[in-house]
């Protein structure tokens, strides 16, 4: 069973709208055609600004730039004039192929393209009617430019002199979206509309907002996940001035709690909160710990575990002389996102209803657990969406503890708007964070030097077994979040098998950006590239050899770099060039990466990379994500690139001890390039991420002789 | 509580706190000027970096009553500066940002930067910039924005 066939079941089974997140076919498809109303989403100003609304969080992948591009380009509206604005939470802004609000698996182009092409064609048409019927002319001989609808015999007249009259009219159910030779925004570079203010601090993140009268709260959180206060001491607390109160609060749906301190000042609570002596309980819950989680999934890594995808003989292997087999072993740590803006989110409760403001991924149920927790319906709280200082998944718990949190500590603060923050203290030791991973695979190789059978065993926790969502991305107990990137290979293997082990352990986690194939493509883009270099082949032409000949978009992406990469026949001594290609949904990618070993570190030049992802909305936006997602993916290779846990503790506080990349560990320079493509446009801001960290060993072992099996990279 | 003065983007302020509070959570908090950044609490993201009598500084690490009469500079404040003008021209036009909250703090490090030295080389802006976390990684773009920086200033 491939992959595909894995989850079409499960969508019949569920009858489900979200699962059509992880079918492999355009996901418009699936769609039912919805007629949006126009002024939900588009405001013509009198002064000839048009706020496009941005039905979705931006943290940072570019969104509400793009979003407003396809909608102005359907509009023909002057883009000089155009501003983003994000939606709150409302039916309305529901993704139209999931069915609920959410930003994640880099959905939003790729479902919104068409809902937003729509909605702009349909503004133009009820301006344009507005225009006509005042000059007694036809529709048809109209036309319109740069926000100014043209008459037959050179009438003129500007979207803001129409709004008022257009916005009474019917909106046309069916209207003529341009063809795509007539495009002059869509695939045309595009700078950010949030460029300037986020170059001159005037951009207002959830963190900065201030109202009269807020004060700011802070939790003391157990030292054990979902440990309970057993009694605590709060005088030393309240005697710094500027703390308003403290009391214990329920943490996520009961599990465990936490000491809620509320002040002033950030500074205030933070004081008080070291102040507090707090008697703990840990008795009742599982103490983790990475050495012990390593042998045991270790050990289960060596059994056959739930079957995934079954293709071939999965026996093939044993036959296999050891000559001709490699046995791997990985393994991978916990990983904690770390959005430069810490958590944060203000809630005012005035009993009958409420105002909060967040940067939620997932606002349908974020909401609905704030108003579990105080007791009213969701739609009595006003939940406002901002600008996120990054997200990487972080935003989009499943639990929804932030949301309890605050609205635990809201509902006893009748009418205070309350901001709660998560410290960096919190954030890093906090937990939901990228499972902890163990691969092993076994491989047997043919004659040829091609895989000819592969075993592969992937042991991690699930993300959303026991949520909402396990029916929308789980079946019979499989996460296809744990081996995406593995049991979706394009690579034409004919005996093949994935197996699962699904443990459970008392550390929360979370999707963190490329969620699944953030080790999975490690694990099978080391190993391709160990047969290539078996093989004595090049590794660009082994893997075009190997790729499935209907994967176009991989083929396309291999080639494109090939005749990118020039360079890597060229490379200066002591430098050494790795390959990976990567799927992630829809799109494929693949990268070059230049790299040398500078004062026992990876040391990367240079990485060109290919992508395949339909038509480019904003090619600039798109080499933007790239460069960035390849940073981000080097957090994996980082010296102390892993959250670990002794005796039930998490090691890492801060930056100091859990340390992304800084300017000097990134690639220095990096070209992107596009396939031309007038497919529908797919996923982005996720797709680089995975490309990095094998590229990077790859080259590596090109230098050292070494393999790389286990992240982070401690030593070379 | 104390009564403390300070000079901020060219304006003399006058706050009541506790003299322990960060200048970050004063610059935030009191003032309301919140283009400067919280993101670690112990200067290891460079967020909060503000100019004191022109350095790059991190703001969450310097206790506002050691600030003295040293003049404060914030990302508000930066554009009066030739340089902060080009810089933030720059970041603009190579479309640098993402989620952009580190950034007020990465141009304020570049300003200090380009202001002791107009052409650096990629070995300077390392060094300069290496206190400076993006986790959106717009660290090529911000290499691009500097060099463009510096050509306009020369």
């Amino acid at each position: 069973m491939n992959r595909r066939t894995f989850f079409r079941i499960s969508a019949a089974a569920t009858g489900g709208f979200l699962i059509g997140m992880y079918f492999d076919f355009p996901m418009s498809a699936q769609a039912a055609p919805k007629v949006y109303p126009p002024d939900a989403f588009v405001h013509i100003k009198p002064s000839g600004e048009i706020v496009i609304m941005v039905n979705r969080v931006e943290v940072g992948q570019g969104t509400s730039t793009a979003l407003p591009m396809i909608l102005a380009e359907e509009l023909d509206a002057d883009w000089s004039k155009v501003i983003a604005e994000i939606a709150p939470a409302a039916d309305v802004y529901k993704d139209p192929v999931v069915g609920m609000q959410m930003l994640g698996g880099s959905i939003s182009i790729a479902n919104s393209y068409q809902q937003y092409r729509e909605l702009g064609a349909r503004t133009r048409a009820m301006l344009i009617s507005a225009a006509a019927d005042g000059w007694l002319v036809a529709p048809e001989q109209c036309r319109t430019a740069n926000s100014i609808v043209y008459g037959p015999a050179n009438q003129k007249a500007s979207y803001a002199e129409l709004a008022e009259d257009a916005a009474r009219r019917p909106i046309p159910e069916k209207v003529q979206l341009k063809d795509p030779s007539e495009f002059r925004l869509i695939g045309k570079p595009t700078r950010r509309l949030d460029g300037r203010a986020k170059s001159n601090g005037s951009q207002k993140f959830s963190i900065d907002l201030d109202f009269p009268g807020m004060k700011v709260a802070l939790l003391a959180r157990p030292p054990v996940f979902f440990g309970r206060v057993r009694s605590f001491d709060d005088a030393d607390a309240r005697n710094v001035p500027g703390v308003v109160d403290v009391f214990e609060i329920p943490l996520a749906k009961g599990k465990g709690s936490a000491v809620a301190v509320v002040a002033d000042r950030f500074w205030a609570a933070k004081q008080a909160r070291d102040r507090l002596n707090i008697d703990w309980d840990l008795s009742a819950v599982e103490h983790a710990d990475s050495g012990e989680l390593r042998s045991r999934f270790n050990g289960l890594s060596r059994t056959t575990g739930k079957i995934a995808v079954n293709r071939g003989d999965a026996k093939a292997i044993d036959t296999v002389g050891a000559d001709k087999r490699i046995v791997a072993e990985y393994e991978f740590p916990y990983l904690a996102h770390a959005p430069m803006e810490p958590l944060n989110i203000t809630l005012r409760n005035d009993g009958d209803r409420a105002e909060a403001w967040t940067t939620s991924q997932v606002p349908d149920t974020q909401r609905q657990a704030m108003a579990e927790v105080l007791g009213l319906p969701a739609d009595r709280i006003t939940y406002h969406i901002g600008f996120a200082g990054g997200a990487f998944g972080r935003r989009g718990t499943l639990d929804e503890h932030l949301e309890r949190e605050v609205a635990a500590v809201a509902k006893r603060m009748r009418g205070i708007p309350i901001k709660l923050i998560w410290t960096r203290e919190d954030d890093v030791p906090g937990g939901y964070y990228r499972p902890m991973v163990a691969h092993r695979v076994e491989v047997g190789v043919g004659d040829d030097g091609m895989p000819s059978a592969w075993r592969h065993v992937v042991v991690g926790q699930g993300i959303v077994l026991g949520t909402p969502f396990e029916s929308f991305y789980a079946k019979d107990g499989i996460e296809a979040l744990l081996i995406e990137g593995t049991s979706d290979t394009r690579y034409a293997i004919p005996n093949f098998q994935v197996s699962v082990h699904h443990p459970t352990v008392n550390v929360p986690v979370l999707s963190w950006r490329s969620v699944g194939y953030s080790h999975n493509t490690f694990v099978v883009e080391t190993l391709i590239d160990e047969l290539a270099l078996r093989a004595n082949a090049d590794p660009i032409a082994y893997r075009l050899k190997l790729v499935d000949p209907s994967a176009k978009r991989q083929r396309a992406a291999l080639s494109l770099l090939n005749e990118k990469s020039g360079w890597r026949n060229a490379l200066p001594p002591k430098h050494a060039c790795g390959i990976a290609l990567s799927e992630y949904h829809e799109t494929a990618s693949a990268c070059a990466a230049d790299v040398s070993i500078e004062d026992g570190r990876p040391r990367i030049h240079r990485v060109s990379v290919a992508v395949a992802c339909g038509l480019a909305v904003n090619p600039m936006t798109i080499e933007n994500q790239f460069q960035g997602g390849l940073a981000f993916g080097v957090t994996q290779l980082m010296a102390k690139g892993a959250i670990t846990l002794k005796h039930g503790r998490v090691d890492q506080r801060n930056f100091d001890g859990y340390t992304p990349p800084y300017i000097k560990d990134a690639p220095v320079a990096v070209d992107v390039h596009i396939v031309p493509s007038a497919e529908p446009p797919t996923a982005v801001g996720e797709c680089p991420v995975p490309l990095i960290a094998p590229a990077v060993v790859n080259a590596l072992a090109r230098l050292t002789g070494k393999r790389y099996r286990s992240l982070p990279l401690v030593t070379l | 509580m104390t009564t403390i003065h300070i000079l901020v983007n060219g304006e003399r302020k006058t706050i009541t706190v506790d003299p322990s509070t960060p200048l970050l959570w004063v610059l935030r908090e009191e003032l309301k000027l919140t283009g400067t950044k919280y993101g670690c609490g112990i200067g290891a993201c460079g967020a909060c970096t503000v100019h004191l009598d022109g350095a790059g500084t991190r703001s969450c690490l310097v206790p506002v009553s050691l600030v003295g009469d040293r003049k404060i500079v914030t990302i508000e404040g930066v554009a009066s500066d030739p340089i902060g003008r080009v810089v933030q021209n720059a970041w603009v036009d190579n479309d640098v940002v993402q989620c952009g909250y580190c950034q007020s703090g990465q141009i304020m490090s570049v300003v200090a930067l380009l202001k002791s030295n107009r052409k650096p080389t990629n070995a300077n802006i390392e060094e300069s910039m290496g206190g400076n976390l993006c986790r959106c990684g717009t660290y090529v773009r911000i290499r691009e924005a500097i060099k463009s920086a510096a050509e306009r200033l020369a």
